[in-house]
């Protein structure tokens, strides 16, 4: 992949949050730096309680970074208008974030028609990325999200994430919360669409092994610091416990499943 | 007579149409205000907890004042706010019947919507909120798109019970001048029709039932979000509207207004008038269950043409005035007082309806007492019943300062039940009215008053400053003056306490008159 300017950029950003009364403030974002490039799919691994969400809502301006600055195509997000900015990033929930009270198709048609689309491109446009995501339209056009499964929910929601063509697309534990053959699927029909689309990506999770099968890069988040970033194989080299005891859950997985489930059964 | 052939559900029947379309009139202009005023409130308040605190205070304080007492307290505000205007910008409005029953009204229904609102949009999944602004919602959006439609069926609970609320507090904004399914209830407490009493809580429960259910329609429908609910639900409420006010728009509204105020005498008189009025070919409609404070303020300031007060209690209430003078300087006196005010004394009725002290005969007779000054004696150890102003009055001050009265105990009362009370002994003497039947009836004793601490309380028929030339009025009522002698108006009061209508008995009252009449 060849580096060019970065189409994301964080630069020394910090965020903290008030505790509350007797509770001490918290860091959750500290000095992070680093950089994705356009077409670029990162994932950000950490535990629970990381900052790696924050590190999403800081990127769609949901909350603003105390210091530090936040770079889209080299422009300062803080001096974009947030609205346009968030109409222009496609973002995923964990667990779907879909709005219960409308259908399926008002689902995924949300931004463009917030951004003021004709209705009729509106409705071709949904068809289109109901297709994309394999769900057939026609029978689930006018669902309410409480009628469909987990995998369906999540598809709906990646649907809507791309629905006005952004370029850059969100996703904070996308696949989490679903059944291991959904999950694999659906990562590999988002992997698709990224490769196809020629997205960039930022996704949140705590699964290495989701991040290393889905990402071209991985960056390893701890106590609201990234302690290390890299590609699979590079982040192997890093002399750092946590990375390292990370990345020994998917080796010890692959190696017994290699054990259990020859290719071959003569073999 | 069964319960059910009784004539009187037709005589409450032929007033439903009136009645009902002022209920449902009052009682959704003041839902609506009151969303119009609660609504935007609560959206205000939902990320200001102080605000919100204040505003859930306040309605909830609101809440535990008694209706009847917060629509009373409308009457005045509105009074002296109408007077500053009319002084300000030269133009007045009416603080009697509709304005003060609809605002009331209003702020009674503010703390259910209030409440709901602010539940309803604080109950929504954060996440739900997060999702609306990374599509790139504005706050507006936001609102509009995702949070009023979740919160809907939290907000629609609301407005039915504050819908509930209204439609059953509404029937106590009779004796502030608006018409309402109260006027039965109080019509009929007064006249002991307990037709009408049953009728107007039907009446109103029935409507109360029939509201909730068509807007349990659109809140179901919300939560469902059937479409067809929500449609049928709002079809249903514009189909009240139109029902409400249609009979407003046919009717011709150029009529006098005969008040009236909250017992049966007052009913009769205000009936008999009418037929006089409308007799001598003027139309005429009567505006019943006034209170004693508000009947007054509403001829001066126009909303009823005429009426019938007793001297006594407008030397004490609009005069304010505490002495006591022979009849005739107090009747001359009153005369120039209400003058001033532009208001005419017609002239007297020929009866007198003051406040007595009653027994019953046999004890009088057996404890020797004739009068209050012999019944001072025995006082002491007795109880006794009373309306609900009488002991707060000035004559009853000047009443027990000049006999010594002192009694064990004191009870205010429905007038109507204190004659049987104290005929079965309950209470020991009442503070009647000479002009009641039911005087007669029980076999009881008014006790002579030799220090005339008592003022003499005439019955006289007030005309409206706006009536004072009005020859066609005065010429329809002016043969009924002197004509009603206290044993007539006894029987009259009596007939009506005995299930007959106050109309009925106006036209036997006005045969009675006429019958004399000849006679003589």
């Amino acid at each position: 992949m060849s580096v060019t300017s970065p189409l994301i950029a964080f630069e020394h950003v910090r965020k903290h949050f008030d505790g509350g009364r007797g509770v001490p403030p918290v860091l959750a974002v500290d000095d992070v730096s680093f950089a994705v490039a356009s077409g670029e799919f990162l994932a950000i691994v950490g535990a629970s309680g990381s900052g790696k969400t924050t590190l999403l809502r800081l990127a769609n301006r949901l909350i603003a970074p105390d210091s530090g600055r936040i770079t889209i195509n080299g422009a300062d997000i803080a001096d974009l208008d947030a609205i346009a900015l968030r109409r222009s990033i496609g973002t995923v929930f964990q667990g779907g974030g879909l709005f219960p009270h409308m259908s399926v198709a008002d689902n995924i048609g949300i931004t463009p028609k917030l951004l003021g689309w004709p209705p009729a491109q509106i409705a071709a446009r949904v068809d289109e990325l109901m297709a994309l995501v394999r769900l057939d339209p026609a029978s689930h056009r006018d669902r309410l999200p409480s009628q469909l499964s987990g995998g369906q929910r999540q598809r709906v929601s990646v649907a809507r994430a791309l629905a006005a063509r952004p370029r850059i697309v969100l996703m904070d534990e996308p696949f989490g919360a679903l059944d291991p053959l959904t999950r694999d699927a659906l990562g590999e029909d988002y992997r698709r669409l990224h490769r196809e689309l020629g997205l960039t990506t930022i996704m949140i999770t705590h699964d290495m092994a989701e991040a290393v099968l889905l990402a071209d890069r991985i960056a390893v988040m701890r106590e609201g610091r990234i302690v290390a970033q890299g590609t699979a194989a590079e982040l192997a080299s890093v002399d750092d416990a946590d990375v390292d005891a990370l990345l020994q859950t998917p080796r010890r997985q692959a190696d017994r499943l290699r054990e259990l489930l020859p290719r071959n059964a003569a073999s | 007579m069964t319960l059910w052939s009784d004539p009187r559900w037709g005589d409450a029947l032929e007033h439903l149409p009136d009645y009902l379309g002022n209920h449902v009139r009052v009682s959704l202009a003041a839902l609506a205000l009151g969303l119009l005023v609660s609504l935007p409130l609560a959206l205000l308040a939902r990320h200001r907890p102080r605000l919100r605190g204040a505003l859930l205070g306040f309605a909830s304080i609101v809440q535990t004042v008694p209706g009847l007492a917060l629509l009373a307290l409308f009457y005045p505000l509105l009074l002296a706010f109408a007077a500053l205007t009319a002084r300000w910008f030269g133009f007045g409005f009416s603080a009697f019947g509709f304005l003060p029953a609809m605002l009331a009204l209003a702020l009674y229904s503010m703390l259910p919507v209030l409440r709901n609102t602010i539940t309803g949009l604080q109950g929504i999944d954060p996440a739900i909120l997060e999702a609306a602004q990374a599509v790139g919602m504005t706050p507006r959006q936001s609102l509009r798109r995702v949070e009023m439609p979740l919160a809907l069926p939290v907000i629609m609970a609301g407005v039915r019970t504050a819908a509930v609320w209204v439609i059953g507090t509404a029937t106590l904004s009779t004796p502030v001048g608006q018409t309402s399914l109260g006027n039965y209830i109080f019509a009929g407490l007064q006249t002991q029709n307990w037709v009408f009493v049953l009728f107007g809580c039907a009446a109103s429960a029935v409507l109360a039932l029939i509201v909730d259910q068509v807007l349990a329609l659109i809140e179901t429908g919300a939560q469902r979000r059937s479409r067809l609910r929500v449609t049928m639900g709002i079809i249903g409420v514009t189909l009240l509207i139109a029902a409400a006010l249609m009979p407003s728009l046919s009717r011709a509204r150029q009529a006098y207004v005969v008040g009236a105020k909250t017992f049966a005498e007052q009913y009769i008189l205000a009936a008999l008038l009418t037929q006089r009025l409308q007799a001598a070919g003027l139309p005429a409609t009567t505006r019943e269950g006034l209170g004693s404070s508000v009947i007054f303020n509403a001829l001066e300031s126009g909303d009823i043409d005429v009426y019938v007060d007793y001297s006594g209690t407008l030397w004490a209430n609009q005069m304010h005035r505490t002495d006591i003078k022979p009849r005739a300087e107090l009747l001359a006196d009153l005369k120039a007082a209400l003058a001033r005010q532009h208001v005419t004394l017609l002239g007297e009725l020929g009866f007198e309806n003051a406040y007595a002290l009653v027994m019953p005969r046999a004890r009088a007779e057996a404890l020797g007492i004739r009068s209050i000054a012999d019944l001072a004696a025995h006082a002491g150890k007795m109880s006794i019943a009373g309306d609900y102003e009488i002991f707060s009055r000035p004559e009853w001050a000047a009443l027990t300062q000049a006999y010594g009265l002192r009694f064990r105990a004191q009870r205010q009362m429905q007038p109507d039940f204190m004659y049987a009370a104290v005929a079965a002994g309950e209470v020991d003497v009442i503070a009647g009215y000479t002009s009641d039947g039911l005087i007669a009836k029980y076999d009881l004793l008014v006790l002579d008053d030799p220090k005339h601490a008592i003022p003499p309380y005439d019955a006289m028929v007030l005309l409206a400053p706006k009536r004072e030339n009005d020859s066609a009025l005065r010429d329809a009522l002016t043969p009924l003056l002197g004509k009603i002698d206290i044993a007539t108006m006894r029987e009259a009061n009596l007939r009506a306490s005995s299930n007959q209508s106050a109309a009925d008995v106006a036209t036997w009252l006005w045969e009675k008159i006429n019958a004399k009449d000849a006679a003589r």
